[in-house]
């Protein structure tokens, strides 16, 4: 069997798949891979279903030794990637030898890698899935030090082949994503409104899989009083009494008492993913 | 009774109810016959999320069914399936005798009502099954703790608001703890994951020790 062997896991090397949706109701998020789209990228890469287990890698400096033989692919975030010291280029599929000594650099380019291997990280489902859940302390523990993860079989398709040159990095300046209207809208003065899509915010560097603050104006209120909690969605950009917006994300918990003044398309929610402390962020109607 | 539909994005719609009797009502009534394509609903106090899955149902669709259909708020403790969960409990809390002499009754009277009343599960909030209880058999409002414990252990049998509920889990809390039982209320690894899940019908029982 392969195995991975982790010598270094980074800033925080999570385990993650697609999630485990439809339990909000028992207030368990969905959590998975907050950049869905790589997560299903670097499978694809593999030939593995697109929901297979991989590594979500914060930030890079992290190093693994492969015991046995496989493909793996890494997405997401772009920055040095070396097999044995060879240079691997991001967004393909390549195969690694027994005992090959796999290393991910810090990111240049966005925040979370993607590393799927051909046949999938091979731990123990909860609840239907794979992903470390992190504010619930769901699914697999963070990767240690030390921690040896079993790759599953191999899966039935065989590897496919692609074009390189369709992998674009994560962008480097000011992200613009949609939004729709939340179902607090009503609750912020017209002002709040028009800075909301005129100001370029700064992703604040705290930022995690529950949430990520946004730096800006004051968004103000024009109702007074306090809300009850209610269920949030990926993406429901809820505001504090202090006026300032916080993207909720895949590990949220799943009713929120502040009012949710809007929510980030779905399409544009892996753009979040890897959003940088300090990058700029503009918003646009969907 | 109202109803008061708030976008919630291109998968959900927010339902907003006048009180919490129309969110039991209407959640009892959309969890009855759920069109394909409804993933989720997401009971609170004041509402209801419904999340859906758009390559398999037009919002649209699910606004119209969500508008339509009927549901008369009932008593409080009808839930719309399954007989009631029993759930022994030791009655020898930290703050009984505290929580009794705030309400202004014995601590045998206040383990007699909480015995005596059915609850139901109104919602799940604070943490992951962590069930909101509520009964038409329950008078009392009780206030939270001025200062939450940093630690409250799995188990412990509790009251705040006007909400009974059981910790699933060891975590900080600020509700007032009554008892405690045995039972297993948060198990992921079982195909019931939480025993005071919405709609869940619960009577309690005194026990001299779990």
């Amino acid at each position: 069997m392969t195995r991975l062997r982790i010598e270094q896991p980074g800033a925080l090397a999570l385990v993650q798949d697609l999630g485990r949706p439809g339990l909000a109701h028992l207030g368990v998020a969905a959590s998975g891979a907050l950049d869905r789209a790589a997560l299903t990228l670097a499978n694809r890469l593999v030939g593995n279903p697109d929901g297979e287990a991989a590594l979500e890698l914060l930030v890079g400096g992290f190093r693994a030794r492969f015991e046995g033989e496989a493909w793996f692919a890494v997405t997401g975030a772009w920055g040095s990637i070396r097999l044995g010291g060879r240079t691997i280029a991001p967004y393909t599929a390549a195969p690694a030898r027994d005992g090959a000594v796999l290393d991910i650099g810090p990111a240049e380019r966005g925040i979370r890698y993607l590393l799927a291997v051909r046949g999938g990280l091979d731990v123990p489902a909860v609840l239907g899935s794979r992903s470390r859940d992190t504010l619930a302390g769901l699914g697999p523990d963070p990767v240690v030090p030390g921690q040896v993860i079993d790759i599953g079989p191999e899966p039935a398709a065989s590897l496919p082949i692609v074009d390189q040159d369709a992998a674009f990095p994560p962008p480097k300046d000011a992200v613009t994503l949609e939004l729709h209207a939340g179902p607090r809208a009503d609750w912020f003065t017209e002002d709040a409104h028009t800075a909301l899509f005129e100001t370029v915010w700064r992703f604040s560097e705290q930022a995690d899989r529950i949430g990520a603050r946004l730096v800006g104006p004051v968004l103000d209120r024009q109702r007074a009083g306090e809300l009850e909690s209610e269920g949030t969605v990926a993406g429901s950009i809820q505001v504090t009494s202090g006026g300032q917006p916080t993207i909720l994300l895949a590990d949220r918990p799943v009713t929120g008492g502040y009012p949710v003044i809007a929510i980030v398309a779905r399409s544009s929610l892996d753009a979040v993913a890897q959003l940088r402390p300090g990058q700029g962020v503009r918003f646009r109607h969907a | 009774m109202s109803r008061r539909l708030l976008p919630s994005g291109e998968a959900a719609l927010l339902v907003e109810c006048d009180s919490l009797e129309e969110v039991l009502a209407l959640h009892d009534a959309l969890e009855a016959e759920p069109p394909r394509g409804v993933v989720e609903l997401v009971p609170a106090a004041r509402s209801i999320l419904v999340a859906i899955d758009p390559a398999v149902i037009p919002l649209e669709s699910v606004a119209t069914w969500v508008r339509r259909i009927p549901a008369e708020p009932r008593s409080r403790a009808v839930g719309a399936r399954s007989e009631p969960v029993t759930i022994p409990v030791a009655y020898d809390g930290d703050d009984l005798a505290a929580t009794a002499a705030l309400l202004a009754i014995s601590p045998e009277a206040l383990v007699a009502r909480h015995t005596e009343a059915e609850w139901r599960v109104a919602f799940v909030g604070f943490a992951p099954g962590f069930g909101y209880l509520v009964s038409d058999d329950w008078p009392f409002e009780v206030p939270r703790l001025d200062s939450p414990r940093t630690r409250v252990p799995a188990g412990a049998v509790a009251l705040a608001g006007v909400f009974g509920g059981v910790y699933p889990r060891q975590s900080p809390g600020g509700w007032r703890l009554i008892g405690r039982t045995d039972v297993s209320l948060w198990d992921p690894e079982s195909e019931q994951p939480v025993l005071l899940a919405p709609g869940r019908r619960i009577r309690f029982e005194a026990i001299g020790s779990p």
